[in-house]
């Protein structure tokens, strides 16, 4: 009987560490993720995002926009694009190979909101895609708009 | 407004900052955003974001920073003409243009498509 109980014991033994070792190396793993090679990529992409950018600019600016009125028409025209390669499921493929590289740009931001709305598209047009739409993109435009209105008080009293 | 060249180092330095928030802090990257947007806003309010546009181009208006700084931006503007008033309505009226795109086109995205997966 104490020799069954210290035998399961000692076979309980290595298990147990056997377990702590494989935490210990998932915990490793989990905890190094390849961060050059990561920033290299979100910044290739999140660059080369941006010169599309510059280039859909520069076409509004040759089709007689001012320079600052030419920024509204290419940041909705980024978002269509962006809107269409997440239907295609296209632009979350481009996510997780590029990280911030495809989450910071503008794009990222209507990504965002349509793969929200598509997600819970089966929840109703109401509840589901007009209710949940927000609900990743929502936080950027809480914490912006208290941002501009503090430096909007602030400025305004500073007059 | 800014260069191929410039808009490639800018936005992709601002991307590459961003993703290293993600790897070596525990901050999630709805967290980095939401910080991004708000450094955007300063930036502006500071009067420091005017120029890196300048200088960018797309580099910085692209980015999600330059949510941040439509929105101070839209605040001072009617500021100027309607004081403290006119920090509420201003807000938005520079980053209406993409609010207005994400809401129409993901509402009809999300008609014509299907969650994939």
């Amino acid at each position: 009987m104490t020799r069954g109980k210290s035998r399961a014991m000692q076979a309980n033994k290595p298990a147990k560490l056997q377990q702590k070792e494989y935490q210990a190396i998932a915990q490793r793993k989990k905890m190094k993720p390849p961060v050059l090679r990561n920033v290299v990529v979100a910044w290739v992409v999140g660059g080369l995002i941006c010169v599309l950018g510059q280039a859909i600019n520069q076409f509004f600016i040759s089709r007689g926009f001012s320079s600052e009125d030419a920024g509204s028409p290419t940041v909705a025209v980024l978002i269509l694009i962006s809107s269409i390669l997440t239907g295609l499921g296209v632009y979350d493929v481009l996510g997780q190979f590029a990280g911030a590289g495809s989450a910071v740009p503008v794009t990222g931001f209507a990504n965002s909101v349509v793969s929200a709305a598509l997600e819970f598209k089966r929840e109703g047009l109401v509840l589901g895609v007009g209710a949940k739409m927000f609900s990743l993109a929502g936080p950027v435009i809480v914490y912006g708009t208290i941002t501009a209105f503090i430096v909007g008080v602030i400025r305004a009293l500073l007059r | 407004m800014g260069s191929y060249l410039t808009a490639f180092l800018v936005g992709g330095f601002i991307c590459a900052v961003a993703q290293l928030l993600f790897d070596l802090t525990p901050l999630t990257p709805a967290h980095v955003l939401t910080l991004f947007v708000i450094i955007g806003g300063i930036l502006s309010g500071l009067g420091l974001y005017e120029p890196l546009v300048k200088f960018a181009g797309a580099g910085a208006t692209v980015p999600i920073t330059s949510f941040g700084h439509q929105l101070v931006q839209g605040a001072l503007r009617e500021m100027e003409t309607h004081g403290l008033i006119g920090v509420l309505a201003g807000i938005f009226d520079l980053s209406s243009a993409g609010i207005t795109a994400a809401i129409i086109f993901g509402f009809f995205a999300s008609l014509i498509f299907n969650p994939k997966g």
